[in-house]
């Protein structure tokens, strides 16, 4: 049985998910619809263990046994044609399955095809890198490593890409808080004022929605602050120059003292 | 020699302006404050623009200068990352006395809509600020009257006064 909970109110409730929902799948299509990839999958057959194949939206999808990553990609840079690794990232599934979803998105501009190469590995498992193979796939390896903590062997300057180098944690993984763990939080105060400068600044305001009182006070008109509570000042905004105060050289257009001329003399 | 001695009672007065050193010394500050040239995101277009022909911030005595070691004053234009705020912090310490900061932005001014681990949830956690700019971008027009306030608030302090005791230095 599934457990109880009030469907009450669900509308007034921030977030709301649906149990019966399941995500919109693009049709798949059979490889053998396309000549050109039927071609590339009896290619890459041959040699390597494929688990699934199919092509969707005129993408080929493969999937292959991650240990078979650079050949893999060897052979579809040699033999295929396809010259780009536009794309390399993973996918998050440690909830599910304690998996990484890694793909490697391909594009041959001699063929004007698409190519997705995916494969699983598992939370702790090292991968090979393909930069000997795809240029391009050294930040991209870089960024995977620091967003997802997916360590890979073979990469020459293997070091984290966007964060900077002390920081603890992998921002990507769907474990990871939004608004930042502990290291997180104080990272900027630690790293400048050191950890005992924690208590003088105090925590991060993360609530947008919160009112200080101060604040009427705070950003009232310059010169017509009220304390909280009070109406606002009625009282006329001068416009004050400096040159009023009795700057030397200066002076102030006295516009009663100035004659309109009709004609020029 | 003697036809040609002023009578300084009777013509345009005295060669000579009474005021206090406060006065004179904060004028003279007030009208040539040079801001570093300094962005960091979207904002630092509209800070680019407020310096440019149209707005001109050079008439205020405003100029942009290259170096920390030359200007006074700080506008922080943009979302500051916690990655780069230990270089914000250091270029601040970098800048003599006495100087000011302009927090530009919302993102300056409390992380804006980047309410994330990686953006610093306000730029006075690192500085100490003077004038919170609001606006996302701010206009150049925002710029420059904040820039004006800026001059109103350096004229009302005293020029020898005891720097305030910076909680973050």
């Amino acid at each position: 049985m599934r457990p109880y909970s009030d469907k009450q109110n669900v509308q007034k409730k921030p977030y709301y998910s649906d149990r019966y929902f399941v995500a919109p799948q693009i049709p798949k299509e059979a490889v053998e619809s396309d000549a050109v990839f039927a071609k590339d999958l009896a290619t890459l057959q041959a040699k390597f263990e494929i688990k699934e194949a199919y092509i969707q939206r005129g993408q080929l999808v493969v999937y292959i046994d991650p240990k078979d990553n650079v050949a893999v990609l060897q052979t579809l840079k040699e033999a295929c044609a396809y010259n780009m690794l536009s794309e390399h990232s993973a996918i998050d599934w440690l909830a599910k399955s304690n998996e990484f979803e890694l793909f490697y998105q391909l594009l041959s501009t001699s063929k004007r095809k698409r190519l997705r190469v995916k494969c699983f590995i598992h939370a702790k498992e090292v991968l090979q890198s393909v930069y000997g193979v795809y240029k391009s796939a050294d930040w991209a390896e870089r960024e995977m490593y620091d967003m997802f903590g997916i360590s890979i062997s073979g990469h020459p300057y293997m070091k984290r890409l966007l964060m900077p180098d002390d920081w603890f944690g992998h921002p990507l993984l769907k474990t990871y808080p939004l608004h930042g763990d502990e290291a997180a939080r104080w990272y900027e105060i630690d790293k400048i004022f050191g950890k005992e400068y924690r208590d003088i600044i105090g925590p991060e305001e993360r609530d947008s929605a919160r009112v200080d009182e101060n604040d009427t006070y705070r950003f009232a008109r310059l010169g017509h602050e009220v304390p909280f509570g009070a109406e606002p000042s009625l009282e006329k905004t001068f416009h004050d120059y400096q040159e009023e105060g009795g700057v030397t050289i200066v002076k102030t257009l006295k516009k009663s003292e100035s004659k309109l001329v009709k004609e020029r003399p | 020699m003697a036809q040609h001695k002023i009578n300084y009672l009777q013509e345009a007065g005295l060669p000579v302006a009474l005021t206090t050193v406060d006065k004179l010394v904060q004028w003279g500050r007030s009208n040539s404050l040079w801001p570093l040239t300094y962005g960091l995101a979207c904002c630092a277009i509209e800070m680019m623009a407020t310096g440019a022909s149209r707005y001109d911030f050079d008439r205020f005595g405003t100029i942009f200068r290259a170096s920390p070691r030359q200007s006074d004053v700080l506008i922080i234009a943009g979302t500051l990352t916690k990655k780069h705020a230990p270089f914000m912090r250091r270029l601040y310490d970098q800048m003599p006395d006495p100087k000011w900061v302009i927090s530009m932005g919302s993102c300056a001014n409390t992380g804006g809509m980047f309410n994330t681990y990686a953006t610093v949830q306000g730029a006075d956690r690192i500085v100490p600020v003077d004038i919170y700019l609001p606006g996302c971008a701010p206009r150049p027009e925002t710029l420059q009257y904040a820039l004006m306030l800026l001059q109103k608030k350096i004229r009302s302090e005293k020029a020898s006064r005891k720097l305030a005791p910076k909680r973050l230095v």
